[in-house]
C-alpha cells in the first residue's frame, strides 16, 4: 500500500484513460507523479474493474474494454505512484489538494495538477426516474463488470447513444435477456447527422458499431422513435409507459428500467478550482474551458479527457498524454520544441478519433423533451425540486442557476448539481428564451465530495485562519 | 430607443434590504421598481447566517440596540404577514439564543462585554443572562467538555433566510412591484420630479430613490450627494447534510435550519472583493464547532460558501437621505435578516415623507465625520 | 433484479442489512451486495421521505446512502463489503447522535 507524500511535482486526479495516460507519460519523462483515484482499482468508469473483473470471456465485454488493460499495464510499469481509495474534494490554484483516504482528510501540494475526472451520465429526467429499480445503463454495466451481476426479470433499456447498444450486447453475451430496447433517438437526427457521415465512415468507429447494433437488433425487440417515456409504480418501478412517434401510449410491465442518453463532463472539481465552464452547443453540455494542451486559465491546473469535452476513451488517453507533455514543459523538463515534437503523433491520432465523433454526437443528440422536462418531474433529485417549480421561479425573477439555487435549493444537495445542473440551466434558458451559454452553471466551492466536519477540523490551519475565526 | 420606465420609487438592490423595503412600500400602494444585478454577483443575501439576533448588538451605539430589539419584537408579525400574503413560511423561531464560550477566560470576557453593553446610557433594557456550564447543559446536553458556559438571550431567534428572500420577492411582485434583473445602474441623474437611472437594461425613472445595493452603495452614493463608507468583509459558512432536529437554540456560530442541515458560520476576514472559500478558515470553523458540539464531528459537509458582508467602520447601519438630492435615501447594514421587519414595516413607511425622522439620525453617515465623543 | 453469474473462485462474506444476514462476494460494493440480495429500497429521502435505491453506481447521484457500521449517509456504491459489516437502510433525515 503506497503512502501518500506531502509534495509532488505532478498530481493527476482520476484513473480513467486520461489519467492513466497522463501519469504514465509524465513519469516516463522523469517527473515525480502521483495518480489519485477514488476507486480501489484503476480504469475509471469506462475501464471499470478491468484488473479485477471475473468476466474473462473476451466476447462478453468486448475488445475495446480490454484495450484499457494495456493502458493499465503501462501505468503500472511506470514510476508513477498510484494512490487508490483517495477521494479528492478540493483543488485550488497554488497546487493545494484536499484528499481523504480512509476517512482521514489531508492536504498535499503539487506544482502542477491534471484533472482527469471524466464524465458522468447525462440526467434523463422522465416522470418516475427517481423510483427504485430505475437506474442508469452505466450503473448496470458497473454491476456486470465489477460484481458479475446480471440484470434479470423484465429489463427495459431506454434512451439513446452508443452505450445503450454496447451494454445491450454485453448483457446478451453474458446470458441476459431484454424485454425491449426503447430508442429515443429522434428520427430527424439521422438526416442532420448525415453530413458528418464521411468523416465517421473514415474513422475507426464505424465497423464495430454497425455489427454490434445489428447483433442486438436480431435478439431484442427494438422500438425506435420513442418520443415519450414514463416510469410508474408504487414505491418501485412496475410499468414503463412509452409512446412511439405520435402514437398511442404503450404500457410495458417492467422490473428494471435502465436509462441512458449520453454522457457529460464531470466538472465539479474543475469548477470548484475556478475553471470556467463553457457551453458546448454540439454536445449540449458544459465543459471546462481549456487550450489545446488542456491548460485552464488557472495557473497549474489542466483538464484532460472527457472533462474537457466528451470524445471517448481513446481520445481521452491521447489528451492525457498531451496534458502531461505540456506539464513536463511547464515544469521545465522538456523544451517547447521537444514537447511539440513528442505531441505530433498524438495530435494526429486525436484528429482521427475526433473526426468520427461529430457524426455520433449529432446522431445521438438527446431530444429536447428528455432534457427539458415539464410539470411534476423531479429535476433536482436531492432536494426534490420539480420542473414546474423551476419555471415558476424564473417567472419570479430567478434569472440564472445561482439565483435558482437560492430560491429553490436545487443544486444544494449532496450531489452538488451533478444530476440537475444541466437540466436546470437548460430549463432556465428555455423559460427565458436565451441560449444556455448565457445562463451559465452553478458556482461550486470545495469540498466537492462529502467529508465530515471532524475530518475538516483536523486539517492544518495557518495562524491567520485561526485568527479569522471567532474572536471571542 | 425604448422610453424610460416610470415609478414612484426605485430601489437599487434586490437583496434582503432592498426587497424588504420594496415590499413594505409596495403594500402601501407605491409603484416600486427593484433593480438588481445578474446571476453571478456578490449578493450578501445569499451568504448570510439567518439569525434574528439581539444579544451583543449596540456597544457604542445604544440606539442600534433599541432598533434591533424593535425589529426582533416585530419579526413574528412580519413573518405572519408574509405568510398570509405569499403562502410562504419563513420558519421564524424565537427560542432564545446562545453564545458559547470555550474557556473560563472566554466566558469572563463575554460577561464583561455584555456588562459594558448593558451599562451604556440610554441602553434599552431586555432579559439576558450568563449561564454556567451546569445550567447550559440543561438547555443543550450535547455540549463538549471544553464549553465553560454561555450567554443567553430569550429574544434571539432565526429563520430561513433564503425563503425570506423568496417570500419578499413574491410578496413585492404580488403588490405590483417590478423586478428588473440584469439592471446594473451605471449613472444616476437627478431631474425634475425625481431621478433618471441609466442601466445596462435601459433607463428607469422614479420620483424617489433608495440605495440598497450593499457594497455597491459606495459607488452609487456620490451620484446623489451621499457618502456611504462600506467595505466588504468576508464570512465563510459550512452547511452539513440534513439531520433530525437536535439543536433547539441557535448559537451565534452554529444553527440547525428548519430543513435539518446544520450551518456553521464563524469567520471574519478583510479580503477585499474576494469570495473564495479558504480551507484553513473552514477547518478552523469546523474545529471550533466540533469542540462546542462533538456530535457534529460525524456529519458530512455538503457545501461551503463565502459571502461578503457589507461593513461600516463601526459595524452599525447607515440610514441617510441626501440633502443635495432630496428624495434619495440609502439603507445599508450587515444584519439584513434581523432588521428585515423594521425595513419593511418601519423604515419603508418613513420613505413616504420628505425626510427621515430624528429617530434615525444616529445612523446617518455624518457620524463618521464627527470626532468620537469623549 | 440481479443474479450472480457463476464465478468459481469467488470468496464469500456475510454482512447484515437491517439485521438480516446476506451473502456477498469479496470485491462487491455494499450497493452491489444489497441489489444482489434483492433488496429494492435502500433509503427514504430527508425531504419528502420518498423511497430511493442506487442509481448511478459511480458515486455521483448520492441515492445509495446507507448507514455502515453505525455511521450514516455513506455512499454504498463506494464502500466495499467486509465480513461482519452492519448495514442499515436510512429513513428520512440522518440522526445526529449515535
Amino acid at each position: 500500500m503506497s503512502v501518500l507524500r506531502e509534495r509532488y511535482a505532478l498530481a493527476v486526479i482520476g484513473a480513467g484513460p486520461a489519467g492513466l495516460a497522463a501519469a504514465t507519460t509524465a513519469a516516463d519523462l522523469g517527473i515525480d507523479s502521483v495518480l489519485l483515484d477514488e476507486q480501489p482499482a484503476p480504469g475509471g468508469q469506462i475501464y471499470r474493474a478491468i484488473t479485477e473483473t471475473t468476466l474473462c470471456e473476451r466476447a462478453v465485454l468486448g475488445a475495446d474494454y480490454w484495450r484499457g488493460g494495456a493502458l493499465v499495464e503501462r501505468f503500472r510499469a511506470s514510476a508513477a505512484q498510484h494512490v487508490p481509495n483517495a477521494t479528492v474534494w478540493s483543488v485550488v490554484q497554488g497546487g493545494e489538494i484536499g484528499v481523504s483516504i480512509d476517512d482521514i482528510a489531508r492536504l498535499i501540494q503539487a506544482q502542477h495538477i491534471i484533472l482527469a475526472t471524466g464524465a458522468l451520465e447525462r440526467p434523463m429526467p422522465i416522470p418516475g426516474w427517481t423510483l427504485p429499480n430505475v437506474m442508469t445503463v452505466g450503473g448496470a454495466q458497473i454491476l456486470l463488470k465489477s460484481s458479475g451481476l446480471l440484470a434479470e426479470g423484465r429489463v427495459v433499456l431506454a434512451g439513446s447513444g452508443p452505450l445503450l447498444w454496447l451494454f445491450a450486447a454485453q448483457h446478451l453475451a453474458a446470458g441476459g435477456a431484454l424485454a425491449a430496447l426503447l430508442d429515443t433517438t429522434p428520427r430527424s437526427n439521422f438526416w442532420h447527422a448525415a453530413r458528418h457521415l464521411p468523416g465517421f465512415l473514415a474513422s475507426s468507429y464505424v465497423g464495430k458499431g454497425a455489427r454490434l447494433i445489428a447483433s442486438v437488433r436480431r435478439q431484442v425487440r427494438v422500438v425506435g422513435n420513442v418520443t415519450m417515456l414514463r416510469a410508474e409504480g408504487d414505491g418501485r418501478l412496475q410499468t414503463v409507459v412509452y409512446r412511439r412517434g405520435d402514437g398511442l401510449e404503450q404500457r410495458l410491465a417492467s422490473d428494471l428500467l435502465l436509462l441512458h442518453q449520453g454522457v457529460a463532463p464531470n466538472l465539479n472539481l474543475a469548477l470548484a478550482a475556478r475553471c470556467r465552464p463553457i457551453w458546448d452547443g454540439g454536445q449540449l453540455c458544459f465543459r471546462a474551458a481549456v487550450d489545446a494542451w488542456g491548460a485552464s486559465a488557472i495557473a497549474g491546473i489542466a483538464v484532460a479527457g472527457d472533462g474537457a469535452g466528451i470524445a471517448g476513451a481513446e481520445a481521452a488517453a491521447l489528451r492525457g498524454r498531451l496534458a502531461a507533455l505540456d506539464a513536463a514543459h511547464r515544469l521545465g523538463r522538456i523544451d517547447r520544441a521537444a514537447r511539440d515534437r513528442e505531441a505530433a503523433p498524438d495530435r494526429a491520432a486525436l484528429a482521427r478519433w475526433t473526426r468520427g465523433r461529430a457524426f455520433l454526437d449529432r446522431l445521438y443528440r438527446p431530444a429536447r423533451q428528455f432534457r427539458v422536462p415539464d410539470g411534476d418531474v423531479v429535476v433536482c433529485r436531492c432536494e426534490e425540486v420539480t420542473a414546474r417549480e423551476v419555471r415558476d421561479a424564473v417567472a419570479l425573477g430567478a434569472a440564472g442557476p445561482n439565483q435558482m439555487k437560492a430560491f429553490l435549493r436545487c443544486g444544494m444537495g449532496p450531489c452538488q448539481g451533478r444530476l440537475c445542473g444541466l437540466t436546470v440551466s437548460e430549463l432556465i434558458a428555455e423559460a427565458r428564451s436565451v441560449a444556455p451559454a448565457e445562463i451559465g452553471y452553478y458556482r461550486l466551492r470545495p469540498p466537492v465530495k462529502p467529508i465530515t466536519l471532524g475530518e475538516l477540523a483536523s486539517l492544518p490551519k495557518s495562524a491567520a485562519a485561526i485568527k479569522a475565526v471567532a474572536r471571542g | 430607443m425604448a422610453p424610460a420606465r416610470e415609478h414612484d420609487v426605485a430601489v437599487i438592490g434586490g437583496g434582503l434590504v432592498g426587497s424588504a423595503i420594496a415590499w413594505g412600500l409596495a403594500r402601501l400602494g407605491e409603484r416600486v421598481a427593484v433593480l438588481d444585478e445578474g446571476d453571478v454577483a456578490f449578493r450578501a443575501s445569499r451568504g448570510n447566517f439567518a439569525l434574528v439576533w439581539v444579544q451583543s448588538k449596540g456597544l457604542g451605539m445604544a440606539p442600534y440596540a433599541a432598533w434591533t430589539k424593535r425589529s426582533s419584537d416585530g419579526w413574528a408579525g412580519f413573518a405572519a404577514l408574509l405568510r398570509a400574503e405569499t403562502g410562504l413560511d419563513v420558519a421564524f423561531q424565537r427560542p432564545g439564543g446562545l453564545h458559547l464560550c470555550l474557556s473560563d477566560a472566554e466566558l469572563a470576557a463575554r460577561h464583561g462585554f455584555l456588562m459594558r453593553l448593558h451599562n451604556q446610557p440610554d441602553m434599552v433594557p431586555y432579559e439576558h443572562e450568563m449561564l454556567e456550564r451546569r445550567a447550559l447543559e440543561a438547555l443543550l446536553p450535547e455540549i463538549g467538555p471544553e464549553v465553560a458556559g454561555a450567554s443567553f438571550c430569550p429574544l434571539d431567534g432565526h429563520c430561513n433566510s433564503l425563503r425570506l428572500l423568496r417570500a419578499l420577492h413574491t410578496g413585492m411582485q404580488r403588490h405590483g412591484a417590478t423586478y428588473l434583473a440584469n439592471h446594473i445602474v451605471d449613472r444616476i441623474a437627478p431631474e425634475a420630479g425625481g431621478f433618471r437611472l441609466e442601466t445596462g437594461g435601459g433607463a428607469v425613472r422614479a420620483g424617489k430613490l433608495v440605495l440598497a445595493a450593499g457594497n455597491g452603495n459606495a459607488r452609487l452614493a456620490p451620484m446623489v450627494g451621499l457618502t456611504v463608507p462600506v467595505r466588504p468583509q468576508r464570512g465563510q459558512i459550512i452547511a452539513t447534510e440534513r439531520v433530525r432536529p437536535f439543536l433547539n437554540h441557535p448559537i451565534t456560530t452554529i444553527r440547525q435550519t428548519d430543513e435539518g442541515s446544520v450551518q456553521i458560520g464563524d469567520s471574519v476576514e478583510e479580503a477585499g472583493f474576494d469570495d473564495a472559500v479558504g480551507l484553513g478558515v473552514v477547518s478552523a470553523m469546523a474545529e471550533r464547532a466540533v469542540r462546542m458540539l462533538p456530535l457534529l464531528g460525524r456529519l458530512n459537509v455538503v457545501r461551503s460558501w463565502a459571502a461578503l458582508r457589507v461593513m461600516t467602520q463601526d459595524g452599525f447601519p447607515i440610514y441617510d437621505q441626501s440633502e443635495s438630492c432630496p428624495g434619495a435615501f440609502v439603507a445599508t447594514c450587515h444584519s439584513g435578516v434581523t432588521l428585515a421587519a423594521n425595513h419593511a414595516l418601519v423604515f419603508a413607511p418613513m420613505l413616504r415623507d420628505i425626510a427621515l425622522p430624528a429617530e434615525l439620525a444616529p445612523f446617518s453617515a455624518q457620524r463618521f465625520d464627527v470626532p468620537a465623543a469623549a | 433484479m440481479f443474479r450472480r453469474l457463476p464465478e468459481p473462485a469467488a470468496a464469500s462474506v456475510t454482512i447484515s442489512v437491517d439485521g438480516k444476514p446476506i451473502a456477498a462476494r469479496v470485491g462487491d460494493s455494499v450497493a452491489a451486495a444489497v441489489l444482489a440480495a434483492g433488496i429494492v429500497v435502500c433509503r427514504t429521502t430527508p425531504v419528502g421521505e420518498a423511497p430511493r435505491a442506487p442509481y448511478c453506481m459511480m458515486g455521483v447521484c448520492f441515492d445509495c446512502l446507507v448507514a455502515i457500521d453505525g455511521i450514516g449517509s455513506r455512499q454504498a456504491c463506494l464502500v466495499r463489503v467486509r465480513d461482519g459489516m452492519r448495514v442499515d437502510t436510512q429513513h428520512g433525515k440522518r440522526r445526529a447522535g449515535p
